[in-house]
């Protein structure tokens, strides 16, 4: 497993491996959303948390498409298939090293693009807070999406359409914490749901995605 | 004699050739009293005039949206469990059905939120639920349609299937804390207190009845359709080997 994470880590970090990338998306929709909606500053206050968590979702969804589909193409998966690891616990190593990759670095940078965005100051800490532990769910979510889709030539658009609806309840109790936060009101209840939502998906979740790799490999 | 006999396709075509007809005529029964019932022969609502005749529409394809996709779910299951093939297709043509039973109860609910709301749309619990329960019968219908390998797009679209329902379920109660809503609550329940009077009562049951006919009969029938399908494509296989 560590020797896996360890392999993923290095291919993401290694040119071409599309570390950052989810970054740099992520600060061009943040940048985008004030010349939609226009510059004023209370408008911005109010949406900057609900706009950080549809960023940094979009920004997780962009990076699924390749989490497998490279895996797959060379014949990893197979091996891994293979291996006496069993395809649960590959699955959410994979699901770790995209975590460590794409959502913590988006959790990381989410304060600086909430001054971009005027965020009021109370709510740094909880959009943070809720970001950390709502990123590693959309990552075990996100990898089902990758093993259902990774047979599927040009899958990225069918992905997007399988996880999003998946999203749901992370982003409502997500964001509704980050903006309870903002609001300098109790954050709490949104924010156990929130963990909830991401100790359930990170137990049940490997199970469903290595049960449909496991057809897609057949 | 048991339940699992018609898994056999054969059986089933058969069994669904004698009963399409009964099922057929019951649900066109069921729909033409019901409705002309429930438009014509029933008074207007005190506060809501006549818009209220919308809901022998609503209500019944609303629950049909719902019991199709749980339809699906109990299908899925017996395909990965029992792996008969009939049954991945019956919930593959089931999921068209319940996507326009679900786009009929968005749409009689705006045509009856504007003149009563004043919107045709509000992001209420109940509507944003439907609108991602019909993000969801998409998701099914679109990764049925972009696997080429009938086996494997059955088995992946039940796994689908399944997890789809936990998350749908946990998006219901998740949009309810989201936003308290404008729908009004349940009106068609068990306890006979809440419901509305039986003068609407009764032809919605109807209108429900035939609903849950037409789709038993649709269902069928497509199932009877995606059976022959499959069975054409292996002879032109064949033919195409010899």
């Amino acid at each position: 497993m560590k020797a896996l994470l360890i392999r993923d880590l290095k291919l993401a970090f290694r040119a071409g491996g599309g570390f950052g990338l989810g970054l740099a998306f992520f600060l061009i929709v943040t940048v985008l959303v004030p010349f939609g909606v226009g510059p004023q500053s209370e408008l911005l206050a109010r949406i900057a948390s609900g706009i950080l968590w549809l960023g940094a979702l979009l920004a997780c969804l962009l990076s699924l498409d390749r989490l497998l589909a490279l895996d797959w193409e060379d014949g990893t998966l197979d091996l891994l298939a293979t291996s006496p690891l069993p395809l649960e616990a590959a699955l959410s190593t994979k699901a770790l090293a995209h975590w460590l990759t794409t959502g913590l670095p988006l959790v990381l940078a989410s304060p600086v693009l909430g001054i971009l965005l005027n965020l009021p100051g109370a709510g740094y800490f909880w959009l943070v807070i809720s970001l950390l532990l709502g990123t590693p769910a959309l990552s075990v979510i996100g990898i089902f999406g990758a093993a259902l889709t990774v047979g599927v030539k040009r899958g990225g658009l069918l992905l997007s359409l399988l996880v999003l609806p998946l999203y749901v309840p992370t982003l409502i109790f997500g964001a509704e914490a980050a903006r309870r936060g903002a609001a300098e009101l109790d954050p709490t209840t949104p924010l156990l749901m929130l963990a909830g939502i991401t100790a359930g998906t990170i137990a049940v979740m490997p199970f469903a995605s290595a049960a449909a790799l496991r057809v897609n490999l057949r | 004699m048991s339940l699992w006999e018609y898994a056999n396709p054969v059986r089933f075509l058969n069994l669904s050739a004698r009963v399409l007809p009964v099922f057929w005529g019951l649900a066109v029964a069921c729909l033409i009293v019901g409705l002309i019932w429930g438009f014509f022969f029933t008074p207007d609502d005190f506060r809501q005039g006549s818009t209220v005749k919308i809901i022998y529409l609503h209500v019944p394809s609303a629950m049909m949206a719902i019991n199709a996709w749980v339809m699906m779910l109990v299908a899925s299951l017996i395909w990965l469990v029992r792996r008969h093939h009939v049954s991945a297709l019956a919930a593959k043509a089931a999921a068209p059905v319940g996507v326009v039973m679900t786009l009929i109860a968005l749409f009689t609910g705006a045509i009856w939120g504007q003149p009563m709301w004043g919107t045709w749309w509000a992001w209420d619990p109940r509507l944003t639920s439907f609108l991602i329960l019909f993000l969801f019968y998409l998701g099914y219908i679109a990764l049925w349609e972009a696997i080429e390998d009938p086996d494997t797009a059955a088995d992946l679209t039940s796994v689908l299937c399944l997890v789809g329902s936990v998350f749908a379920v946990l998006s219901r109660y998740a949009v309810n804390f989201w936003n308290q809503g404008l729908h009004q609550g349940a009106s068609l329940s068990l306890d006979k207190e809440e419901n509305v009077a039986d003068v609407f009562y009764i032809p919605l049951l109807v209108c429900i009845a035939g609903f849950v006919l037409l789709f038993i009969a649709l269902v069928l029938y497509r199932t009877g359709t995606e059976i022959r399908l499959r069975r054409t494509r292996a002879l032109q296989a064949r033919e195409g080997r010899a």
